[in-house]
Order: structure tokens, then sequence, then C-alpha cells
């Protein structure tokens, strides 16, 4: 529990609670960016170079900016006004700390079995590269095949479909 | 002696470290090594828009600014005072503090990425092993800077503007970070300073450096395409076309923020043609091998002041793009041209040396080029415009 630690979380609970309690759609979204920001430091902050900044490229440069060109392309950024019941938060709220519990039980049930291990940040992309190429081929192509069909789905959606292809 | 010229700045710094106490060594390190790049670069960047005025003046017939000091080398100084005195006008319906926030992101993420930059030997503020990563997720960054501006300015212009950069941005990231991709494999490394390294050697007089590969000069080309388009510059100016929407993104921005959006614009083009550099032009590394003797500082700004250049001669030189000529380069030309490049450079690591690697990646890149421009084309003819003027 370092002063940096307490600081990265701070911001990263900040960025999402701002995320869900803000009113103009477009602030929520640039919240949540600050928390997506935060937890990347996070995993940088754990010597986890490769995915601290993977993070930032896939969630800052691409999700965070589609969010945001999907609400100027549909709808106005208009606040939108409160609503539900004080029994729907209420039951949010359950759920909530219901989650909660379970994974902090989880954690803190966890933390005895396992060994501290020794961080090798020189070599760990690397070692995520070698991972990717021999271990988890498989998973890597079928996550690629199910990419390329996503892709080709949202082309076959968005075209205009009275003079075909364009 | 020429050994010590090299180093003398990383020497000095640790002539000047040897004064503070060891407790505070860490953050007067960090200070020493990040202080001089933020004043280097704009400095470049003041030097810069005046031979940018200057040779667009001169490719297009006209004097540039001559009046402030000999040759107009002051104007600089008068636009700096000139933005700082000027009123900050903020418009009535803004929302204020994305307002505010939006340039001061844009100018922090585009220093930010000169950290990985190696700018001479033992010159770079941090080594980090995903070097070439870091690069691109901060450059990101400036994508949300730029969508920020322009929705908080609440104009129709400025939406639009934001609109067209970030669906350019997006665009011609993809190609910016697959021909990098290329000297990744290459170099087996994601550190920019272990890919200088690795390009830093000779054979008899000749450098090591990708851009003497037929996938290198590909890389580089699409790689300055798409640099171009990055840093919002002619001919994709399209986010700020003056004509059509006078500034696009920072069209509410007065005052020393329009500054801002300026040297952040300007920073983020230093560093990607640094990037370019440190990729494909050998970083640091001098040219010949009997140059070796000149500062490798000097020839990382020399390297960096030629693609300068270059940028503003393209900008003087070729008109605006449309829109849809814009996305149909990015995404039916230079994405499957990366793509092939990215195959030309397997096939050249598993042949052997000789010629024969040489002749079938070169004929690879060359015939899916042409391919790829026919196929661009189709559906289109072009024949002579004729003008009907008024009687």
């Amino acid at each position: 529990m370092t002063i940096s630690f307490l600081l990265l979380a701070a911001i990263t609970i900040a960025g999402t609670a701002a995320a869900m309690s803000l009113r103009n759609l477009v602030h929520c979204v640039l919240a949540l960016t600050l928390g997506l920001v935060g937890l990347a430091a996070l995993y940088l902050q754990l010597g986890a170079q490769f995915v601290g900044f993977t993070q930032i490229l896939v969630y800052v440069g691409a999700v965070a900016i589609l969010a945001v060109f999907a609400i100027m392309m549909t709808r106005s950024a208009e606040p939108t006004e409160p609503h539900g019941s004080s029994s729907f938060q209420l039951s949010g709220a359950l759920i909530a700390g219901i989650v909660f519990a379970v994974l902090a039980w989880a954690v803190s049930s966890g933390t005895k079995a396992l060994q501290v291990q020794t961080l090798q940040p020189e070599a760990s992309v690397n070692q995520i590269g070698v991972a990717l190429m021999h271990g988890f081929v498989l998973p890597l192509e079928v996550i690629g095949l199910l990419l390329t069909a996503a892709l080709i789905g949202a082309g076959v959606l968005a075209m205009d479909e009275t003079r075909g292809a364009r | 002696m020429p050994e010590i010229i090299d180093q003398i700045f990383v020497l000095s710094k640790h002539w000047l470290l040897g004064y503070v106490p060891a407790g505070l060594q860490p953050v007067f390190s960090a200070l020493l090594s990040v202080v001089p790049v933020l004043i280097a670069f704009p400095l470049l960047f003041a030097i810069t828009t005046v031979l940018e005025r200057k040779g667009l003046g001169r490719m297009q017939n006209r004097y540039g600014p001559n009046r402030t000091g000999p040759f107009g080398i002051l104007q600089p100084m008068a636009d700096g005072i000139k933005s700082l005195t000027k009123e900050d006008i903020i418009p009535r319906t803004a929302d204020h503090l994305v307002h505010l926030l939006a340039p001061l992101l844009l100018v922090t993420a585009s220093f930010l990425v000169y950290a990985v930059l190696p700018i001479g030997r033992n010159m770079v503020i941090a080594n980090l092993n995903a070097g070439v990563l870091f690069f691109f997720a901060v450059g990101s960054m400036v994508e949300l800077a730029v969508f920020m501006a322009g929705w908080s300015s609440r104009s129709k212009y400025s939406l639009l503007g934001a609109m067209r950069a970030i669906a350019q941005m997006i665009s011609y990231e993809m190609p910016l970070v697959l021909a990098s991709v290329v000297v990744i494999m290459a170099a087996g490394s994601l550190s920019t300073v272990a890919i200088v390294n690795m390009q830093a050697s000779y054979t008899g007089i000749w450098p090591h450096w990708y851009v003497f590969t037929p996938w290198g000069l590909t890389g580089f080309v699409i790689f300055l395409i798409a640099a171009t388009a990055e840093s919002n510059r002619c001919p994709f100016d399209l986010p700020e076309g003056e004509s059509e929407i006078i500034a696009g993104y920072y069209i509410e921005y007065s005052g020393f923020k329009f500054a801002l959006f300026f040297l952040g614009e300007y920073l983020g083009m230093f560093a990607t043609s640094a990037m370019a550099i440190t990729l494909f032009l050998g970083g640091w590394a001098a040219p010949f091998s009997f140059l070796t003797w000149i500062p490798s500082y000097v020839w990382f700004f020399t390297k960096l002041l030629t693609l300068i250049l270059v940028f503003i001669w393209i900008r003087g030189t070729l008109p605006r793009l449309r829109m849809d000529q814009l996305m149909n380069f990015a995404w039916k030309f230079m994405l499957p041209l990366s793509l092939i490049n990215i195959f030309g450079a397997g096939v050249w690591h598993y042949m052997p040396a000789g010629l024969l690697r040489w002749l079938v990646v070169t004929l690879l890149v060359v015939v899916s080029c042409i391919s790829l421009s026919r196929g661009l084309r189709r559906g289109k003819w072009f024949h002579v415009r004729t003008y009907r003027f008024a009687a």
C-alpha cells in the first residue's frame, strides 16, 4: 500500500464513479476514460508495461473514441433527466454490495495460496509474444476469426441495400 | 575528443548530479533529463514557424514575414507576445471545464511521447521495454483531446472539424502502426533504443538503416504519409480546412489556448518525424562510417529538420484531398499495402541473404502497389477538366 497505489486507486474509483453518476453522456465517457487510464497506470505500477500500454491504446485510443463518435452521430449530448425509482437504486446497491463481498472474499482467501513471484519486466513483451505464438495459437486464431466475422457483419449492416455494395 | 563532445550532455548531467544530495538525486536526474527536451522542442517549433512561412512564401512566389528583425527571424517572438496579450474568449454556451482541459491534454500528450525518443547516444529520457507501444498509446490520447475541443465549443464548425479529425486519425493510425511493425519484426524489440542500436553499425561505409531494404522503404513511405495525416497537415488538412470550416476543432479558441493547439500540432509532427527517424533512418546514427565523429545529436536534429522541410515542401506543393478520397486511400490502399509489407518483411527474414531476396521482396511490393492503385481507380475515369468561363 504505497502512496502512488492509493492515489491511482482513488483516480480510478473517482473516474468510474463519475462515469456512472454524471448527467451528461459525454462527460460520462470522459470520466470513464480517466478511470481506464488509472487502471492502466495500476498495471504499469505492477511492472506490466505491455498490458498497461495496450490498455491505453485500446481503451483510450479506440473504445472511448468509438463511444464519443457514436454519441456524436446518433443523439444530442444534452444532459438527460434522472430517472429510475428509489427501489431500483436500492436493489442496484444491494447487488453491487453482494458482488463486492464475493469478490473481496475470493481475493482475501486467495492471496495465501499464491506465492509472490519475482517480476521479470525485462523480458515481459518477449514472453507474451512467445506465449501467444506457441501455447495460445489456437485461441489467438479463433479470436482473429471472430473479429473478422464481426468486421464483415458490420460492413454488411452498413451497406446500402437499395443500391448494393458501394 | 569526439567521444567527449558526443557525450557532453550526458557527462554534464552526471557532473551536476554530483552536487545534489543522494536523497534528491532521482528527482534531479529526471528534471535534468526532461527540462532540456521541454526547452529544445518548443524552440524548434519557433524556428519551424519561421522556416515554414518563409519556405511557403518562396514556393508561392511572395515574401514571407520580413518586418520583425533581420529576415523576419524574430517573428515567433512577436507571435508569442501577441497570443499572450490577446483576450481569452470562451463561448457562453461552451462546456467550460472540458473547454479548458482540451488544450492542456493535447500539449501534455504531445510532450509525453518525447520520453521514448532517443535524441542522441545514451540520450533518452526513459528507455522503456515497450517504447514504441508507449509512443502510439500516448499518441492516441491526442484524438481524445481533439474531440474534447471540438465538442465543448458548442459550435457546428468545431464539431464538424472534430469529427473529420477523429475519422482521419483513426483511419491513418492503422497504417502508421502496421508500417512500424516491420521494423519491430526486424529488430526483435519494442525498445526505441534497441532499434537504433541495431541500425548503428556499418558494412564498409554503408549504414544498416532499415530504409535501405525494400520493406523498409515501403514502410517508411507509408509511415510518412500516415504521419502527415496524423498531424493534420496538407494534403490531409480537411479537419482544419480554412476555406470550409475555418480552423476546424479549435475555431472557438483564442489567445494562448490557440497557441497551445498550434504548439501541440507541431510537437506531434516533430514526434512522428522523430519516430520515423528512429524506426527507419537510423536515429542518431551517422549516414556513413567516416562521419561518426560528428556528435550523434547533431545527426538527429539534421535528420529531423530535413524531414520537417519535406513536410513544408509537401504542404506547398499538393492540393487538399476530398473526404472520400482520403478514406478510400487509407482503407483500400495504405492498409492492404502495409499488411503485404509485413508479409514481405517475413519473407525477407527467412530467405538467405543475397540478391534473390531483394528481387522477390521488391517484386512483391511493387506488384501489390500497382494492383492496389488500379483497384483504387476502378470504376472511375479521369479526363481533362474543361472550364467554362463567363463571357
